[in-house]
């Protein structure tokens, strides 16, 4: 049990009040002064006039366990989530062996339990084995417990197995994830196609690799009346296609990562293999759009895009370098500078991005915002605190980070799951 | 002015003055080149290394003699193609252990973009990119420019320069079209547009499908190689259809101005990008320019040897 004093709470309306905060598996009570209970072991954290807002939820992160724990595990994934504020994850299907089985989502829920700092909510492969030509077993899997339905990262092709699956999971009441890339445009693209790609001798992806398949979506959407989520939108044409869907009434959400709002193509300069990622970073137009996507609400939610790597696999000349970036313990700090210091948007804005659009999306709605009854998982973040991003500090096994030596405002001081703390700046706990 | 140069990864990122520099110095070069003792003491005591991950015979004896004219030790690795995945993984690897050999250059061809910048930032020898996948190729480029500079006697303003054929797979239109740019010519390309790059108007260079737009009062017309026919996956449908289209003949080149002169990297695809009529007039200059790139191989290693130089 935690008692938090000092916090300041910021309510549906967007209006910001001084409480106090009791918490344990779940938010006992917000007030003015509580006094700790009696008889029960409580621990007093002053939040000093820092914010209390809710544990954010990552909608697309890799954890790379099992198959792949030389690049990343489920202890320093969770512990790099709880470092940057996320108090639940989500984990794409694409480990070895790929989580397209209840044997596999079993398995990644017990460790979770053991090993975990914070809520993992396993996303099972829509396809077998990953490969898009067959619909995998989704009733044992929503059965074994999974969060949501995912093509881990990977696009499913075939417009009608991508149908099949839509109408058959419609009866699961189930999220489904999906990445927009056309396999055949994207071909051996590593960079966007355009005056960086030309200039640098790279090949190039098109943004119509990515639209093609949003547009897709949308109509099977459309059609089947099914919901859709479209990850890592990264181009102008994406969210326009997105707002049109919206505004005609399709059930379509989708998301985006900070480093399409805060990079454009001119970063890869000089072969920057810390910046590759996919889809590509795009231009200054896509980032205005994106930023006014998530000022209109046509973005819904910000996921952290966590793909870590070796730094070996990143050392290595452009083309053959591996696509990813570690930002779980970043997304949050890049996120608030870009768009809240700046004054693009307001906190409460952000942190829907963060919490409530993410938990509405995947069905956690006991998770979204800092009421009375909901589930204990809590930030504590100071505004005003500079820091830098230093990648060598990274709790997670990828220590590099584009945005490594940048200056951001803002940090987070403290991070709750279910009434424990699990991350405190400044002393690992 | 001085400069400080380690290692000379493309056009891209050089100067003008610094182009026209490395000219000058490849000038004297030939005069080396035409003595009855070829020996000349710049390099003695240096070592070169070839390391090729593509085969082309021309350029690197190109290297080679460049290096022993200056009396440097030459040697060459050769890593063939067809077991390429253990010479393709190791490139950090290959750099690492010729540095600490002792190699004072390295002159690397490598099928992948980047590669050249990459070895360059984790060597302490200098390295001269002699091709890295569908990059830049200075060397080439620059003895281009220099054959042009002989030819016509200096870089007049508002030159005029025409690109035709496979621009995006080609490092040699490429690296020329930065060269071309640092000069202030005025450059313009014409191909079939899924061999062109995309935004290279951005750059400031005119973009044409049709050849006769793009070489009208040119000064001078390069042919841009193509790839094999069968390695292309439906940008070009064949050589056939190719030739009938964008074929340097007698014909174009009327557009042009009439003292134009015709380059082009070889080996050529008679017929197909160049006709033999232009290929045996005294306009092209292909031959001319094998003898400059000794000439100019000899002058980059030798400024790289000094780590850069004065321009007077």
């Amino acid at each position: 049990m935690i008692l938090i004093k000092n916090g300041i709470i910021i309510n549906q309306n967007g209006d910001e009040k001084a409480r106090d905060i009791l918490v344990d598996e779940i938010i006992l009570e917000i007030g003015e002064n509580i006094n700790p209970p009696k008889d029960t072991d409580c621990n007093i954290i002053d939040a000093k006039g820092g914010y209390v807002l809710p544990g954010f939820i990552d909608m697309n992160c890799e954890i790379c366990d099992p198959g792949y724990e030389n690049i990343e595990d489920l202890s320093t994934v969770t512990r790099s989530a709880a470092k940057g504020g996320f108090t639940s994850i989500t984990s794409q299907p694409n480990t070895s062996p790929v989580v397209d089985n209840k044997t596999v989502v079993n398995y990644i829920i017990s460790r979770a339990l053991k090993l975990s700092m914070v809520n993992v909510h396993v996303y099972g492969q829509m396809t077998v084995g990953g490969e898009g030509t067959k619909i995998a077993e989704i009733g044992e899997m929503v059965t074994a417990g999974i969060a949501a339905l995912s093509d881990g990262g990977k696009c499913v092709a075939d417009a009608a197995l991508l149908r099949n699956i839509m109408r058959y999971s419609s009866m699961f009441n189930i999220p489904l994830i999906t990445t927009c890339e056309d396999p055949a445009l994207a071909a051996k693209g590593v960079v966007n196609a355009g005056k960086v790609a030309s200039a640098f001798g790279l090949r190039g992806i098109p943004r119509e690799a990515e639209e093609i398949m949003v547009s897709r979506n949308i109509i099977l959407s459309e059609r089947t009346g099914c919901r859709i989520h479209i990850s890592k939108v990264s181009t102008k044409g994406s969210v326009e296609l997105v707002r049109a869907a919206k505004t005609k009434g399709v059930f379509v959400t989708c998301d985006t990562q900070p480093h399409y709002f805060t990079l454009t193509e001119d970063n890869v300069d000089g072969y920057n293999t810390l910046v590759k990622v996919k889809p590509p970073l795009r231009c200054w137009e896509d980032v205005d759009a994106i930023i006014e996507g998530l000022q209109d609400g046509t973005i819904d939610a910000i996921s952290s895009g966590h793909t870590p790597t070796t730094i070996e696999s990143k050392h290595r000349e452009f083309d053959m370098a591996s696509f990813g970036i570690s930002s779980l313990e970043t997304a949050f700090g890049v996120s608030y500078s870009a768009l809240v210091t700046s004054g693009k948007m307001k906190l409460s804005q952000l942190i829907d991005k963060f919490n409530k659009y993410p938990a509405k999306i995947l069905l956690l709605e006991s998770k979204s915002g800092v009421e009375k009854g909901r589930d204990g998982d809590l930030v504590i973040f100071n505004p005003e605190e500079e820091h830098f991003i230093t990648p060598p500090n990274f709790v997670s096994k990828a220590k590099f980070s584009p945005f490594g030596g940048m200056m951001v405002k803002g940090k987070l001081k403290c991070t709750i799951v279910g009434g424990e703390v699990v991350y405190m700046a400044d002393c690992s706990v | 002015m001085s400069i400080y140069r380690k290692d000379y990864i493309g056009l891209k990122d050089m100067s003008a003055e610094e182009i026209l520099y490395i000219i000058e110095t490849a000038d004297t070069m030939k005069y080396v080149l035409n003595q009855p003792n070829k020996k000349a003491p710049h390099l003695q005591g240096k070592s070169v290394v070839i390391l090729f991950y593509e085969n082309r015979s021309r350029t690197k004896v190109s290297y080679e003699l460049a290096g022993q004219y200056l009396s440097a030790n030459v040697v060459n690795m050769n890593i063939s193609e067809k077991n390429e995945t253990p010479g393709f993984s190791d490139l950090l690897e290959m750099g690492k252990i010729i540095d600490q050999m002792g190699a004072d250059f390295i002159v690397i061809r490598h099928p992948v973009s980047g590669s050249a910048k990459f070895l360059a930032s984790n060597v302490s020898a200098s390295v001269i990119n002699a091709g890295d996948g569908i990059n830049e190729n200075p060397s080439q480029a620059l003895l281009e420019l220099m054959t042009i500079k002989e030819r016509m006697g200096g870089f007049k303003r508002g030159l005029k320069v025409a690109f035709i054929g496979d621009i995006t797979h080609s490092r040699y239109a490429k690296s020329n079209i930065w060269g071309f740019l640092k000069l202030g010519a005025h450059v313009s390309v014409a191909g079939p547009p899924t061999l062109i790059p995309e935004d290279l108007e951005s750059f400031g260079v005119e973009v044409y499908s049709d050849p006769y737009k793009a070489v009208k009062n040119a000064d001078v017309i390069m042919g841009a190689r193509l790839l094999a026919e069968d390695r292309y996956s439906n940008e070009l449908p064949s050589y056939n259809e190719y030739k009938n289209m964008f074929k340097i003949d007698k014909r174009m080149l009327s557009y042009a101005k009439d003292e134009v002169i015709v380059m082009h990297p070889g080996p050529i695809n008679r017929g197909i990008e160049i006709d033999s009529d232009v290929i045996e007039s005294p306009q092209c200059l292909v031959d001319d320019q094998i003898s400059n790139g000794v000439a100019l191989r000899m002058a980059m290693l030798y400024i790289l040897s000094m780590r850069g130089g004065i321009m007077i």
